[in-house]
């Protein structure tokens, strides 16, 4: 077991957090990436964290479009269909 | 796939129409993302939003003659990027992401090296000295935490912010995103990873600290 724990530490596991979610790890690599995390709390916690910053990244508050700018474009729309 | 261009064709029937909530919908769709990708191009919000209203034009302007070959998404961020292109140029200002081809000369660690111990520790070479902590479920969704996240993106390094914007807040894929700002695979990756750690940190400070 620690021997897994040996061949990937912590401080390396983190900067191939990326690469894993995106699926560009070679499947040794992989392997070796999933090894750590099934036997160390710390990493475990800090891929969630690594996904839920993604999840969240994804839910960001947009920008509504004012009023007055949703008027100009349709405004360019009738002047476009009257062409 | 078949479905979303079944979609798109229907649509462009609705708009070759001439109908006006069917445009207004695209409209609302998709006129805040053009904002936020064209402030990755231009310098300031003001700009941003000439550029999306621009696009719009140019929308209008090739309705006619788009033929589907692509999505209509990916055809009206296609005239987004090219008028934003223009527009940096014109006002001076250099992309950003050509310098930066080889983002892995200068290296950046993900987490700060006094979270780990020591590499040539004894029993636990490289692990966790201060392990990361579960953020609190309902802190993590409140609104503030999103403001702190869109601050934590604006103090980015221009090509991390670029990457990070289209790749996650936007939901474009890696291959989409390489063709935009004209970057490698790998650099791509390297970019989004620096961009996601220092998000993941920012948010790390601000969870924990809001714990005490």
């Amino acid at each position: 077991m620690t021997q897994d724990l040996e061949q990937l530490s912590c401080r390396e596991l983190v900067e191939l957090v990326t690469d894993y979610l995106e699926g560009a790890l070679s499947d040794e690599e992989r392997a070796r990436f999933e090894a750590h995390i099934g036997l160390c709390g710390g990493c475990r916690v800090y891929l969630e964290q690594m996904r839920q910053t993604i999840e969240q990244l994804g839910h960001l508050p947009e920008d509504a479009l004012s009023p007055d700018a949703e008027r100009e474009l349709l405004e360019a729309f009738r002047g476009w269909r009257s062409a | 796939m078949a479905q979303v261009e079944a979609a798109d064709a229907q649509l462009l029937d609705a708009l070759r129409a001439g109908d006006e909530r069917a445009f207004a919908a695209l409209v609302r769709e998709y006129h805040s993302s053009l904002v936020r990708v064209a402030r990755i191009y231009v310098s300031t919000l003001a700009s941003a939003e000439e550029v999306a209203q621009e696009t719009w034009v140019g929308v209008l302007n090739g309705l006619d003659r788009f033929e589907g070959r692509s999505s209509l998404r990916t055809w009206i961020f296609r005239i987004l990027t090219n008028i934003a292109k223009t527009r940096a140029q014109r006002d001076g200002r250099t992309l950003p992401f050509s310098a930066l081809q080889d983002p892995g000369r200068v290296p950046e660690a993900a987490v700060d090296a006094d979270r780990f111990l020591d590499p040539e520790h004894p029993r636990w070479p490289g692990h966790w000295a201060i392990k990361p902590e579960a953020w609190p479920e309902d802190a993590l969704l409140a609104a503030e935490t999103r403001e702190r996240i869109a601050e934590a993106i604006e103090a980015l390094p221009a090509s991390q912010r670029a990457v990070i914007t289209l790749r996650d807040v936007e939901g474009w894929d890696g291959a989409e995103v390489c063709n935009a700002l004209g970057l490698t695979e790998t650099n791509q990756r390297v970019l989004l990873h620096r961009a996601r750690s220092k998000v993941r940190g920012a948010l790390e400070s601000y969870l924990q600290e809001d714990e005490t």
